[in-house]
């Protein structure tokens, strides 16, 4: 049984459907990635998934829990929700770390608010993560001494540190210099090959072909196709994800 | 002459600090609630509000402070503020709350607008409650937000005090004042000026020191 089903989820804002019957599987210790043009409900839909957005209808299962219902109108409290939502951890595009936090502090804070050990150990587990992110020179210093790339990794540690099922990345790369583009992506790699489970929203086509097991390519709110992730993107079967990829490679 | 009046003067000065120093005890929760109230969705807080913050802003401090004291008195033939010096005191203290409420208010509302939404989404996504994504990531960045318009309103106040005296009510220019009926010389009302050169100025010396405190973060 897949770890994560996604089924039929639907969101408009106002009169615009950004979503149109969304369904989808991933499995434990798979990665896939979200390609698609900007505004085709790529970020909508890990909004939906990480409770950013309430979809309008469909259903949200993971590992065999119903964790979202549209048909339920029963309003859930605030503490609820919030367990829920730790089913997934989400890593933004602007990185979107706490300013008057150190690198160390921002992995350990919310493991701290959630009293998930003493101090001591979360600072140790904080620690391990951000030197499986390269960074263990870095633990002390505030996100504003950072480089993009690395406050990036920082907010990766900082969602690996409450050890989300499905770990959500929303264009992570999209706000740094190409420069630094590539030791994001090598991190994303290193988890994709300890079978971290990813949903991987990225405009980088080679890194999507190379390091996701499956590919699923969006357009105007809904799933044109789906597949193996090399498959997708060198033999793509339908003729609107053919005009996608080429205008990517003509670049 | 000079230790004489300098004795005075401090006297008066430190009814300026009193009516100062309540103002401010009052006023920054008091605008914080407004400034919260006004941004709230429900319309019946938020649009009477924003009509009081226009009317107070758009007025001159010295008509409410006159409004305050002589209004009731007019209103309802009876002065509810008595006659004495303490009753003219919290008629000016309540003018100053009102109107610096207001000012404080729209420094919080503008300091909490300019925390990007990302921060709270951060926080949702890693599992806060709203209350500890407001005391742990919101609140410290709000505060260094609005440090530099809070001291330059508060050093205005230090100044401002000086109004409550078309009320009568006891200050440090009263006190230079007085000197001109009773000794026939001027130069202590120019005088107290220094106090409120030298309060300002260990007001700013703090203003920069908190500045300084928190400019280890951006």
């Amino acid at each position: 049984m897949a770890l994560l089903e996604v089924k039929n989820i639907k969101k408009s804002f106002g009169s615009t459907q950004v979503l149109h019957d969304i369904s989808f599987d991933l499995n434990k210790g798979e990665a896939i990635s979200i390609i698609g043009s900007s505004g085709s409900g790529k970020t909508t839909l890990l909004r939906c998934l990480n409770f950013l957005e309430r979809p309008d209808a469909g259903t949200i299962t993971v590992d065999g829990k119903l964790l979202f219902d549209a048909s339920d109108k029963n309003k859930f409290s605030e503490e609820e929700i919030r367990k829920r939502r730790l089913h997934f951890g989400l890593v933004f595009q602007n990185f979107n770390l706490f300013p008057q936090y150190t690198a160390l502090e921002n992995v350990m804070l919310a493991p701290k608010l959630l009293n998930e050990g003493d101090d001591a150990e979360l600072k140790a587990n904080a620690e391990k993560l951000l030197d499986q992110m390269g960074l263990s020179d870095r633990m002390g210093n505030y996100p504003h001494q950072l480089s993009g790339g690395q406050q990036q990794r920082v907010a990766i540690a900082r969602a690996l540190a409450l050890h989300p099922d499905v770990l959500c990345f929303d264009e992570p790369t999209s706000a740094l210099d190409p420069e630094l583009t590539g030791e994001v992506l090598k991190v994303i790699r290193e988890l994709a090959e300890n079978k971290t489970t990813m949903i991987i929203v990225t405009h980088e086509m080679a890194f999507a072909r190379d390091v996701a097991d499956r590919v699923i390519f969006m357009d105007g709110g809904v799933i044109v196709e789906q597949g193996d992730a090399r498959e997708v993107i060198n033999n793509p079967k339908e003729e609107r994800t053919r005009q996608f990829l080429s205008s990517y490679s003509k670049k | 002459m000079f230790v004489e009046v300098t004795l005075s003067l401090l006297k008066g000065f430190l009814s300026t600090v009193e009516l100062f120093a309540l103002t401010l005890l009052f006023a920054l929760p008091l605008g914080l609630l407004i400034g919260l109230g006004e941004k709230s969705k429900i319309k019946v807080i938020s649009l009477p509000l924003k009509f009081i913050i226009w009317v107070i802003r758009g007025t001159p401090l010295m008509l409410q402070l006159l409004l305050i004291f002589y209004g009731p008195g007019i209103l309802f033939g009876y002065n509810v503020w008595g006659g004495n010096s303490l009753g003219r005191f919290v008629a000016a203290l309540v003018a100053f709350v009102i109107n610096y409420s207001c000012y404080f208010a729209e420094i919080y509302r503008g300091g909490i607008q300019s925390i990007p939404v990302g921060q709270y989404e951060a926080g949702e996504v890693l599992g806060m409650t709203h209350s500890q994504i407001f005391r742990k990531v919101v609140l410290l960045q709000v505060i260094k937000k609005i440090v530099p318009p809070m001291s330059n309103e508060i050093i205005t106040l230090v100044k401002d005090t000086s109004l409550a005296r078309v009320i009568s009510s006891y200050e440090i220019i009263w006190a230079g004042e007085s000197f001109i009926k009773s000794a026939g010389i001027i130069w202590p009302l120019f005088y107290t000026g220094v106090f409120y050169l030298v309060f300002s100025g260990l007001l700013t010396l703090l203003f920069n020191y908190i500045e300084k405190r928190l400019s280890y973060f951006r």
